[in-house]
């Protein structure tokens, strides 16, 4: 009897995919757009994105009792503040699914699911890291049981339960009978944010962590401050925020906003890693620290313009110090990123101090060992305040002499792959963002071309490839802040999320799509305003307006 | 007393303006310079304006008719609406001091000299005056143009830096260049939930556009709910129960349009671009063949039966009683010949025409069937280029639309030198999107340069910012579609030589500023910030 409607059930939901296939109404005038028929239906519904590494499921269904569903741990599982956390917010999600909805006729006799039991094998740990383990099991059957070698890997697993849920017609919410087996292909799943061209509001952050969780990002980038603002507050040098925020009191983040940031992204397994970009791009930072960027000359004058940091004078790498050492208890991440990138030298060129300097020290007209001079101190002073770092890539091709753990992004969209195979040879661990700087836009679906690029596709050996973790999307500022920042981001980022967690085989756009355009309606639903992919529609389409 | 307190917010102003005011120089009240805080968008046509300033009491600030004037609901309407924004604009803020003396203005008197009337139209007037002095008054001959006096009077108003609210004595008559300012947005491609698009009205009346042309069906759904073929929705829809426009629901949308002066134009496109018609309307579309038999595909409408024209005259009767404006735009774009061309019995029917081989004409059999149908329901109508190109005869009346991105130009003088009007948007395609500052070009197409004669030019009525839908929903519409359209909107309404880039960056700057605040996302011109930033998520 039971297996009778269960058999029922299932014939019910492919009939109803299959009475959304397209097909009979296709018209070459719109071919050039691609599919122009829905594709909500295309695939099996709750689907996850990203795809898992190991996945099976049967047309067996479960009813998932939304109303009362609770996360438990098993018996044996260590405890930790951050699944509690997390069990919160996922009951919420999966109640929110079924909230609005009035169930139109209850099917008898579907088994149920009430519980997900979680099984941490390790004790909790504080704070995402490089270093973390984000595999974990999932099996779904008459019991549900995730389990994780560390909280990561649970944070990871509930979001993939959340996403194996999905509704019927008739608005009753099931999950397939699924076993799934995952973990991440590389360990740095980033996207930078661009506060500094526009401010981003706490809201706009936030908003879009919550996004990231949603598709296993696991490291914020946060470009915090850069020629045309510096909105980060330093308790040391108040003055850079006073004088070089867009608006001191209301575009600023202050210690305990940066606090809150980090713990919102720690409570999502993600990193918050920030970006203090030197010596170049930081023209912001001189209007609150005087005497720190180099005094441009015209006609043997100076003529009120400022180039980029003084490498030539102490007084900058005291500040440096004292800047970096308040960074490093403000963020709590292992890594800082020191940017070095787009060094122009025409200002240093015209200023007679400097040129007297390189004089001194033998290095006349040589300006990219001027630069070194300048990064190799910052090196060395992050070092001592013990940090890691991260550097664009011409810190490496200007020759700067960097530690072993140095890791190096490469950004630069001519021949991406020919610099990975150069940093990587020299022993460097690389981080790969050119192919994704999704601040550039066209018309039509360039989420394809983010999809398709592989990032181990340069010529290397094993030992190579294993240093590239991973890479990163990059929403630069010029044209966003908060009104658009999120639709212009997802499901574009969500490409590249995929990209980096899933097997290096899951490459198929065609295959992706159904999958992807179901994973923006999830997203949709849980509050982010993902733009569309193509012509079609979500069920529950962005009503908060 | 006054006149010190006068002088003293002055210096203040200028000093946050230009931070080149040397303290204790003698002042002078100057013309103000475009770009100032209170500039308008679109340019008025003529503006003078003096740094002199009055204090406005936001709090407390109302519209009041003067007594000579008509009244009308729709202008009480205007006044609760703009009254609530005037206040908005204090509401969220604490004036950190308030300067004593200062001539101050509560209420702007309008003067509205002719009768109310009820709904915009194709040749509504829109020009007022607006003087603000020591008393600010509002005069025009319509209600339109009180509704547009009203817009331009709420952007005067700024807020300094000690957040008292202000406004500059100026003085404007005004009055829009075309006749024509139009947004298209597509309900096909995308279904737009009922608030995107009054979200996008209220923001086309922020910039003084008066047409939404709502591409409302296409190819991919059908969410125009039919009281005639019910069925067009209910199988033509994305989903027969969300994603729809009731009658209730299109009648919110015209309400809502008429009461900010904005016509409402519907788009039925056919005979291509109609596959989701055919979904519940059996017999409409043409069956394609393969091998001699039907392949389960379809094409155009077929222009063969006699079945498609009652069929259209049934829909469109239907259509006029629920779209109120005199306009429909009838479409006519992109019809493919190739399932016409399998279909035996469209080619039997061609041979008995003896038009065989000749699909051109054809598609004008078609055109012109739908064309009469319209005029018997009377209805005038808007149709892409397309139906003029392949030789239709059409109404004098008819107002031919521009939308190839090959030499519009030219395009525009073809259609004007056959007498016909011509609304342009070919420029404005703003769902192509690229990287950077592209309202630049927007701003920068000029609707008047073709070759033509004073006779033609005068018959260009306008143009239309069109965002189709392929890559458009809610969840983006609003900032893809500004400030970009704005830039649309101030060369459709301001005179020709309001065209320079880069004075029109902080005026432009300023009112994507200025939505924001109103609850608009319109998204950044360029680096930069806004005082109040975009929160609402």
């Amino acid at each position: 009897m039971q297996f009778h409607v269960l058999f029922c059930l299932a014939v019910m939901v492919l009939a109803v995919n299959a009475n959304r296939q397209p097909g009979q109404f296709s018209d070459d005038s719109y071919s050039a757009l691609g599919n122009e028929i829905p594709l909500l239906g295309d695939t099996s519904p709750g689907s996850v994105w990203p795809k898992p590494q190991m996945q099976t499921s049967s047309p067996m269904v479960y009813e998932v009792a939304v109303q009362k569903f609770v996360f438990t741990y098993a018996s044996t599982s260590h405890k930790c503040d951050l699944t509690e956390e997390a069990f919160k917010r996922y009951e919420m999600l999966i109640y929110n699914t079924a909230s609005q909805l009035k169930l139109q006729f209850r099917p008898r006799a579907v088994p149920s699911l009430t519980t997900l039991t979680v099984n941490l094998m390790s004790a909790c740990e504080e704070y995402p890291s490089l270093h973390m383990n984000e595999s974990y099991s999932l099996e779904i059957g008459d019991s549900a049981l995730l389990t994780a070698p560390s909280v990561w890997g649970v944070l990871r697993g509930l979001e993939t339960f959340s996403q194996l849920m999905w509704q019927t017609d008739t608005n009753q919410v099931l999950m397939n009978k699924t076993s799934i087996l995952d973990f991440p292909r590389y360990a740095h799943r980033g996207i930078l944010l661009d506060s500094s061209r526009h401010y981003l509001p706490m809201e706009a952050i936030l908003h879009n962590l919550e996004a990231m969780a949603y598709n296993k990002i696991n490291v914020f980038h946060w470009h915090i401050v850069d020629d045309q603002s510096f909105p980060f507050v330093s308790r040391t040098y108040p003055d850079l925020s006073g004088k070089g925020a867009y608006n001191p009191s209301t575009h600023i983040y202050t210690p305990e906003n940066v606090a809150e940031i980090i713990e919102f992204g720690r409570l999502r397994g993600i990193r918050v890693v920030p970006e203090f970009d030197t010596p170049g791009h930081s023209q912001s930072w001189g209007k609150g620290q005087s005497g720190l960027l180099t005094p441009c000359y015209s006609n043997g004058k100076p003529d009120g313009t400022f180039g980029p940091i003084d490498p030539t004078v102490n007084s900058t790498y005291t500040f440096v110090e004292g800047l970096f050492t308040e960074v490093k208890s403000v963020f709590h991440d292992q890594y800082i990123h020191l940017g070095g990138d787009e060094v122009s030298f025409n200002c240093w060129k015209s200023n007679p101090d400097i040129t007297k300097w390189m004089a001194l020290q033998n290095i006349t007209g040589d300006y990219a060992t001027l630069e070194s001079v300048y990064i190799q101190q910052i090196l060395d002073i992050s070092a001592s305040v013990g940090y890691s770092y991260i550097v664009w890539q011409e810190v490496i091709d200007n020759g700067v002499k960097v530690k072993n753990d140095t890791v190096v992004e490469v950004w630069i969209n001519n021949k991406p792959d020919e610099e990975l195979a150069k940093v990587t040879a020299k022993g460097y661990r690389a981080l790969l963002a050119a192919p994704w700087y999704l601040d550039y836009i066209s018309t039509g679906e360039d989420w394809q071309k983010y999809y398709l690029y592989e990032p181990s596709n340069f010529n290397g050996t094993d030992a190579q490839k294993q240093l590239l973790m991973g890479g990163e999307a990059c929403l630069w500022g010029e044209y966003v802040d908060g009104t658009n920042v999120t639709p212009r981001l997802w499901p574009r980022a969500s490409a590249v999320a995929e990209r980096l967690w899933s097997a290096e085989d899951v490459n198929d756009v065609e295959e992706a799509t159904p999958r992807l355009n179901q994973h923006r309606c999830r997203m949709i639903r849980r509050g982010i305003p993902a733009e569309p992919l193509r012509p079609g529609y979500c069920t529950h389409e962005w009503k908060n307006i | 007393m006054k006149s010190v307190a006068l002088f003293s917010l002055f210096l203040f102003c200028v000093g946050a303006n230009a931070n080149s005011q040397i303290k204790g120089e003698k002042v002078e009240i100057n013309v103000r310079e475009l770009g100032s805080p209170g500039s308008v968008w679109p340019q008025p046509q003529h503006y003078s304006s003096t740094t002199q300033t009055y204090a406005v009491v936001a709090e407390a600030f109302q519209f009041v008719y003067s007594s000579t004037s008509h009244k009308c609901d729709l202008l009480t309407e205007a006044f609760k609406r703009y009254e609530t924004l005037i206040y908005n604009n204090v509401a969220t803020i604490k004036l950190k001091y308030f300067p004593r003396d200062v001539a101050s203005i509560k209420t702007l008197e309008v003067d509205l000299m002719s009768p109310c009337e009820d709904y915009p139209s194709d040749h509504m007037k829109e020009s007022y005056a607006l003087d603000v002095a020591d008393k600010a008054s509002l005069t025009s001959d319509t209600v339109w143009g009180i509704l547009r006096g009203l817009e331009t009077f709420s952007q005067l108003l700024w807020a300094s830096d000690s957040n008292q609210v202000v406004v500059n004595k100026t003085n404007i008559i005004d009055y829009p260049r075309y006749a024509f300012r139009g947004v298209m947005i597509d309900t096909a491609r995308h279904y737009l939930p009922l608030n995107a698009i009054l979200q996008t009205l209220d923001a086309m009346s922020y910039n003084k556009f008066n047409v939404l042309h709502w591409h409302i069906v296409d190819d991919q759904s059908f969410p125009y709910v039919s009281d005639v073929y019910p069925d067009l929705s209910i199988k033509g829809a994305y989903d027969d129960r969300t994603h729809i426009y009731t009658r209730e629901d299109i009648a919110a949308v015209i309400e809502f349009a008429r009461l900010r002066g904005i016509r409402v134009i519907p788009e039925f496109d056919s005979p291509g671009h109609s596959t989701s018609w055919g979904k519940g309307q059996p017999g409409l579309l043409t069956p394609c063949y393969s091998n001699g038999k039907p392949d389960g595909t379809f094409g155009p409408i077929n222009p063969t039966l006699n079945s498609t024209y009652t069929f259209v005259k049934n829909l469109f009767g239907d259509v006029k009683q629920v779209f109120h404006d005199n306009y429909i735009h009838l479409g006519g774009d992109e019809v493919q010949f190739n399932c016409w061309q399998s279909n035996p019995n469209i080619t039997k029917w061609m041979s008995d025409k003896n038009i065989t081989g000749d699909y051109s004409k054809l598609e004008q059999v078609y055109i012109q069937n739908v064309i009469d149908i319209s005029e018997t329901i009377g209805y005038s109508y808007i149709v892409w280029q397309e139906v003029i190109d392949n030789g239709v005869k059409v109404q004098s009346d008819t107002v031919v639309e521009v939308w190839k991105n090959n030499h519009p130009d030219q395009e525009v003088a073809k259609v004007t030198a056959m007498g016909l009007r011509a609304i342009v948007s070919a420029p404005w395609y703003l769902n192509i999107i690229s990287y950077g500052q592209d309202w630049h070009k927007y701003y920068q197409y000029d609707p008047s340069n073709f070759n033509g004669t004073a006779e033609q030019k005068a018959l260009v009525m306008g143009g239309e910012a069109c965002i189709w839908g392929e890559y458009v929903d809610a969840t983006n519409l609003s900032p893809r579609l500004w400030p970009r359209a704005s830039a649309v909107a101030e060369r459709l309404w301001s005179a020709e030589s309001v065209n320079d880039v880069d004075a029109a960056y902080p005026r432009l700057d300023q009112q994507r500023c200025r939505m924001i605040r109103r609850g608009i996302p319109a998204q950044p011109l360029y680096i930069g910030f806004c005082p109040h930033e975009w929160k609402n998520y």
